[in-house]
């Protein structure tokens, strides 16, 4: 059994224009020790992901349907009590903004010994201990000092080591990061995420990495998923989707990276940008960017195909999959699949 | 299987590989020992502190561009590079007039503008304009799409008659392919890459030759940040557009730039062509940075670690500013300003390249 399990998670935000379904039928499963990237566009449900799976949703946001099961334990039923427990402790986050996590008016020795001494019976000095045991295997040069010293007085790098540091603090079995590293230079970024790696390698500690930057998923994860409009559309071996991804908008991704055309060349873009929650296209929530989009494509939800070891949310690949053919819905004149128009296309309110 | 047939399919568009640095023009835009300082001191009141029994004036200096000498020149896109906080920003306003220059001049085609009375600079601020990173910041929100596009053109050309204006905004917003049906509408009502869309169309209707684009792809997703760059380099190639670009995204420059300009800490460190700097990097912080990119393709982190921090522009420190982090310093770095010197490529200023310590 895998250590968490998300199954058919419903998750909507009750607005006053009517309900936001941000995310819609997501599963994917995470084992001991494993990294798992979530890749997507700007507002694809990539964040409501991860703070379901903490159970930090709040009004006007709520679990519509599904669960989410950690060690045999289902979270999203629990009392808020025995969360807080699993929160911290067994699974930890870290933010894209440090100040999430960091209380600007405490000093990072006072929150890191008032975290541990919250979730265990321990004495201050040895709270004090474990949290430089902690900031040294996050490498910050002279540790003893920081633990004096307040949020405001560390660079942005110093400060994400230092969320590492107490993301580690109770030597969690799960780290969730949502984008640890967009703020930060370059350089930075890649020092924090070689760092976040090797230490969930070293102490084999699961991670859930949030992110929009496909060479970093192609360096830390073994699985990704792709999401698309509150969906997963593709998932599997990180190596595999990287190489052949086989759902449109997958390759529409990665091929429309500077680094898949020669330089000074017309990328490959794909058209149109992605629809707003509550204006989801009917069926493939990506036909109206799709060139393959078929008649069926504009009103069926495609399951999941199985091709490889990848899980493919793409009529035309279940099609391929089954040896069918496949017509996309309208041709150019060169015969190549062209957009549905928008008269094609019934739009559905949430 | 399928993969393979899609990517035959949707690779349609052939390459056109852009211009090379080996056919560059003449100098555009010159930029000579350029310096900006901040005060960080506040009015003249505020500086006074009481030392020792007698009144001294105390002021505080954000050394923000220390000397920078670049030019750019015609039909290409110059990218420039660096750390935030490194100048970047400030260069690029510079450039464009919005500050004045602490120290260093500023040529436009031949004729110095950094000092110019503001009528005087009038005709040469309809040559240059300015894209910038926030799509959502720069475009007026009470203004209609036609109105935001308009009153640059009004403004530069107050002769144009009602109709010619109309038909050049229309002419615009097709080359941008934005729909003219839009302009009755705000720019809320758009997302991310329209916006931009629509800021390139402001500066495109005013026939520039010279753009300033300050991150302007930084805040959009993957698949629209291709649309807005594909839509730079077709405006470039009709109109024979000149940029100066700013980006930290190393895999846009590779893909954009025709040359490449390193800054750290208010200095330029490297400039080169394009495939030259990424073939052969030069400069140890340039070495860094090009080994920090993550590669679609790596399956491990692979890149040269620096030791320290970035130091404050406020007080910068002697020698070479890179020292306190570089892999190669030695006891002249920590005293002695590399200048920059030329090599079969470009331009570096390093001691341990000049002295042949490095390759
Ligand atoms: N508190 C909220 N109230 C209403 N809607 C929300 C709320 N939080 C998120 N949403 C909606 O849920 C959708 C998914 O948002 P989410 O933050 O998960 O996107 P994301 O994939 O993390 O995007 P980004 O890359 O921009 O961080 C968005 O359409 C957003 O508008
Ligand atoms: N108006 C100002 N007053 C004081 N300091 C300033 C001002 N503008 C910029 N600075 C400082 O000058 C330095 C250079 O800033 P600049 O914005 O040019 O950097 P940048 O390279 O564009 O960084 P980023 O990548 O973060 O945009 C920074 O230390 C910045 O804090
Ligand atoms: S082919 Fe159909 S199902 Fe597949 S991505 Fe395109 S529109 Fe969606
Ligand atoms: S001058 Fe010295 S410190 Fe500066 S980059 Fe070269 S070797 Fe390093
Ligand atoms: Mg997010
Ligand atoms: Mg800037």
């Amino acid at each position: 059994m895998a250590l968490l399990e998300v199954n058919n998670l419903d998750v909507r935000f009750a607005m006053r224009g009517g309900e936001v379904r941000a995310l819609r039928d997501v599963s994917f499963t995470l084992e001991r020790g494993e990294r798992l990237g979530i890749v997507g566009e700007s507002g694809a449900g990539k964040s409501v992901a991860a703070f379901t799976i903490l159970n930090l949703i709040a009004k006007p946001g709520y679990i519509a349907g599904g669960e989410i099961k950690f060690d045999g334990e289902v979270l999203n039923t629990l009392k808020p009590k025995a969360m807080q427990s699993i929160r911290g402790n067994r699974i930890s986050m870290i933010f894209q903004d440090p100040m999430m996590t960091l209380n600007p008016v405490l000093t990072i020795g006072e929150q890191m010994i008032e975290c541990l001494k919250a979730h265990r019976r321990i004495s201050r000095k040895d709270a004090r201990a474990i949290a430089l045991h902690k900031l040294n295997q996050v490498f910050i040069p002279s540790p003893e000092k920081r633990l004096d010293q307040y949020p405001h007085e560390l660079s942005g790098g110093m400060r994400q080591r230092i969320i590492i540091a107490i993301a580690l603090l109770l030597d969690p079995d799960i780290i969730v990061a949502d984008e640890p590293t967009t703020a930060l230079d370059v350089t930075i970024q890649a020092e924090i995420m070689e760092l976040l790696l090797l230490l969930c390698e070293k102490h084999n500690v699961g991670l859930i990495l949030i992110t929009h930057d496909l060479g970093v998923v192609s360096q830390v994860t073994q699985r990704t998923l792709v999401m698309y409009a509150g969906r997963v559309i593709e998932q599997g071996p990180t190596r595999e989707i990287i190489n052949d991804a086989q759902h449109p908008y997958t390759q529409g991704l990665i091929n429309a990276l500077p680094q898949m055309a020669t330089p000074g060349s017309r990328l490959n873009q794909i058209r149109g940008s992605m629809p707003t929650l509550t204006k989801i296209p009917a069926g493939c929530a990506f036909n109206p960017r799709c060139d393959f989009a078929a008649n069926i494509c504009l009103e069926k939800v495609p399951a999941f195909a199985h091709s490889g070891n990848c899980k493919v949310a793409c009529h035309m690949v279940d099609a391929m999959v089954a040896g069918e053919r496949w017509t996309p819905i309208i041709t150019d004149a060169n015969g190549n699949g062209a957009t549905p128009t928008d008269s094609h296309r019934t739009e559905v309110n949430a | 299987m399928s993969a393979a047939i899609l990517k035959e399919a949707q690779s349609s568009s052939q390459a056109s590989p852009r211009m090379d640095s080996a056919e560059l023009g003449e100098t555009l835009v010159e930029i000579r020992d350029l310096e900006k300082r901040f005060s960080l001191s506040g009015d003249f009141l505020e500086q006074l502190t009481f030392e020792k029994g007698r009144l001294r004036r105390k002021q505080e200096y954000v050394h923000a561009i220390n000397g920078v000498t670049l030019d750019v020149k015609r039909g290409e896109a110059l990218c420039v590079v660096g750390e935030s906080g490194c100048g970047k920003s400030t260069v690029a306003r510079t450039v464009m007039g919005l500050l004045k220059p602490s120290g260093g001049e500023v040529r436009f085609d031949g004729t110095r503008i950094d000092n110019m009375a503001p009528r005087d600079l009038l005709p040469y601020r309809r040559r240059m304009q300015m894209i910038f990173q926030n799509p959502y910041a720069s475009l007026n929100p009470r203004m209609t799409i036609q109105q935001t596009l308009e009153e640059p053109l009004r403004f530069h050309q107050p002769t144009l008659k009602d109709g010619e204006v109309r038909d050049k905004i229309e002419e615009v917003m097709r080359s941008v392919g934005i729909d003219p049906d839009w302009g009755k509408r705000f720019a809320h009502e758009f997302s991310g890459g329209q916006r931009q869309r629509i800021s390139i169309a402001r500066a495109l209707a005013v026939d520039p030759e010279f753009i300033v684009a300050d991150e302007p792809i930084s805040a959009l997703d993957v698949s629209i940040q291709a649309q807005v760059l594909n839509l730079m380099m077709e405006a470039q190639e009709q109109r024979n557009l000149t940029y100066l670009f700013i980006t930290h995204d190393l895999a846009v420059v590779e893909h954009f730039g025709t040359r490449v300009a390193v800054m750290y800490l208010g200095t330029l460190c490297e400039l080169a062509d394009t495939r030259s700097l990424f073939a052969r990097p030069r400069h140890p912080y340039t070495q860094a940075l090009m080994s920090a990119i993550p590669r679609l393709h790596d399956d491990k982190p692979n890149h040269i670690r620096l030791e320290g921090e970035v130091p404050t522009p406020v007080n910068l420190p002697s020698g070479c500013v890179f020292h306190g982090r570089c892999p190669h310093a030695n006891q002249r770095c920590r005293t002695e300003i590399p200048r920059l010197i030329a090599t079969d490529t470009g331009q570096v200023a390093c001691h341990a390249v000049e002295e042949g310590r490095i390759d």
